[in-house]
């Protein structure tokens, strides 16, 4: 259900310096927010909407642990203010499992043992998730350079790359992508 | 960690839907206006508060701005089109492969997909004394913390220093200036066109700028003229790290051959100057050559006469040498 606020308020608040009302569709739900006009889609996924999963770490764009996808594309939540993301399809990583269960890269990651502390991981699993989107069975290569912007202190990555390229081989053994070259 | 909540300063949002709303809104707010496109160097400053704009002006919903469209004499690119759009293009890939290359070596495949050429291009300089609010000659006080003797200052400047010895972080504005880009700004009077070149200015120009831009003043539109499409290219970043950093220096050259010989050569430099730095002397040296290795050696060392290291940079001196070096040995 789509909340609605009152009439001619958006566009009077919108021009107030204090908080305006945005609307955001994050994981397939619309949310109307009353937020200050300053505010990065972060602060509001994680401290108005409660979405913790996207994490703040450096919050100034050097770590990626605040990785969403927003039209698709990973975006830095923390340096994206909140008002550019209206109107737009914002997905975090609670919106990856669907009710059929976990995405197919957190299995891998699970399986794989490719998360430690688990900070990056919400963030890699975004990152992960549209490059498998736009190449369904990348090289190792194109892998890394998805992650480039992904801090992960813990793991040396190779067994994120691992999990990876066992998730692309399981979504296309659902057939739901190419076939293996 | 500190949880970073509150913590930017109020400001006025404006989102005008047009070019004309936008620049009157600027002319309006004069220099209390902040222009926003993708914000990644903007919200940087103000989660530091050290930028503190009353009035931001988002250019997100300026749709004219948006987008790389061929037109009469080259390509035009919108100055909100995205790091990546310029990346994936194919025309620019074919033909510009320079200004694809540069903009790829741009940070993470995140900031690429926020970032915008307009912002790129327009960004502000990385000094971290500056950036951490001290009050430097560029922030409007009365000294530069960053050539003081103990300064650390591994990453600026080995020419064209004037009071100021920061360095332009872009990594497109070295390939503007080879291609010889034309940057259209415009304001509530009237268009400006200039080349990439003159757009960058140093310290001795107006130490509080990096850009010709002042208050009121909105890049629209990015041109980039076909007399240089499908030139040979030669672009090279160096950084600390090869996942993302800024560069420490970088090379983007253009050259044109006919018969074996160089018959035209653009060449810019960045790292190495507060702006990014054309090299005409080079250029001229090199153009009727074949760039051999005795031309490019020659060029190397011409393009460093002059420079002076501080105390944590001489080491930019041979890199700048060496770039140079190999982009003249692959004109050919
Ligand atoms: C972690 C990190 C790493 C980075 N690494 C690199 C790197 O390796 N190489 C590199 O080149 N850059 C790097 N950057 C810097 C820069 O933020 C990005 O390159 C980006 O392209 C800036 O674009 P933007 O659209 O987000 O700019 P914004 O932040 O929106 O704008 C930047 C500046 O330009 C002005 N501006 C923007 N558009 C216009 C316009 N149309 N007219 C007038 N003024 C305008 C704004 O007022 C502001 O002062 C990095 C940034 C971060 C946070
Ligand atoms: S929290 Fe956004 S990049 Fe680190
Ligand atoms: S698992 Fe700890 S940072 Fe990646």
């Amino acid at each position: 259900m789509t909340l609605q606020p009152p009439a001619g308020l958006a566009t009077l608040s919108a021009m107030s310096s204090t908080s305006e009302i945005v609307r955001l569709t994050v994981n397939g739900d619309n949310h109307a927010v009353g937020v200050p006009t300053h505010f990065t889609l972060l602060e509001t996924l994680r401290y108005v909407l409660g979405l913790t999963g996207s994490k703040q770490g450096c919050d100034k764009g050097d770590c990626g642990a605040c990785t969403v996808l927003v039209d698709g594309q990973p975006t830095l939540a923390c340096l994206t203010p909140v008002w550019e993301a209206e109107g737009k399809q914002v997905l975090t990583v609670e919106g990856l499992a669907t009710v059929d269960g976990p995405h197919p890269l957190q299995d891998a990651f699970d399986v794989h043992g490719a998360a430690q502390c688990g900070f990056c991981t919400p963030g890699i699993l975004c990152s992960a998730a549209a490059l498998l989107q736009r190449s369904p069975r990348p090289t190792r290569v194109e892998i890394q350079e998805a992650l480039a912007g992904n801090l992960c202190r813990c793991t040396g990555y190779t067994k994120i790359y691992d999990a990876i390229e066992a998730a692309a081989v399981a979504q296309a053994g659902d057939g739901s992508s190419q076939a293996a070259g | 960690m500190a949880i970073i909540r509150d913590m930017i300063p109020d400001f006025d949002l404006f989102q005008p839907a047009s070019v004309d709303d936008a620049l009157a809104l600027l002319a309006e707010h004069g220099r209390e206006a902040w222009v926003l496109a993708g914000g990644l160097d903007s919200y940087d400053w103000f989660k530091d508060r050290i930028k503190r704009p009353k009035v931001v002006v988002d250019l997100g919903g300026v749709a004219e701005l948006n987008g790389i469209r061929e037109v009469e004499g080259g390509l035009e690119i919108g100055a909100m089109t995205t790091l990546t759009e310029i990346v994936r293009d194919a025309r620019v890939r074919s033909q510009y492969p320079l200004l694809a290359d540069a903009a790829e070596h741009v940070a993470t495949p995140q900031i690429r997909n926020q970032g915008t050429l307009g912002g790129n291009a327009a960004q502000d300089t990385r000094c971290w004394y500056y950036r951490s609010g001290w009050p430097c000659y560029r922030a409007g006080g009365n000294t530069c913390y960053a050539s003081a003797p103990k300064a650390m200052n591994r990453e600026h400047c080995i020419i064209g220093r004037s009071r100021c010895v920061a360095v332009n972080p872009s990594d497109t504005a070295p390939a503007l200036i080879a291609l010889d880009a034309k940057m259209i700004v415009r304001n509530e009077r009237r268009p400006n066109v200039y080349d990439a070149e003159d757009f960058f200015i140093g310290p001795s120009t107006d130490i509080t700028r990096m850009t010709v831009m002042k208050p009121g003043d909105l890049l629209t539109q990015i041109h980039i003229p076909a007399a240089w499409a499908n030139a040979n290219f030669y672009y090279e970043k160096i950084r600390d790290r090869g996942s993302w950093d800024f560069q420490l220096v970088s090379v983007a050259a253009a050259f044109q051959v006919s018969g074996g010989t160089i018959s035209g050569a653009r060449i810019a430099v960045n790292g190495v100057a507060p702006y990014p730095l054309r090299l005409e002397a080079v250029e001229r040296m090199v153009i009727g050559t074949e760039g051999d290795e005795a031309v490019a050696t020659e060029a190397g060392e011409l393009s460093v006469l002059g420079a002076r290291p501080l105390r944590h940079n001489d080491y930019k001196i041979p890199m700048m040498r060496n770039l140079v070096r190999r982009a003249i040995r692959s004109a050919v």
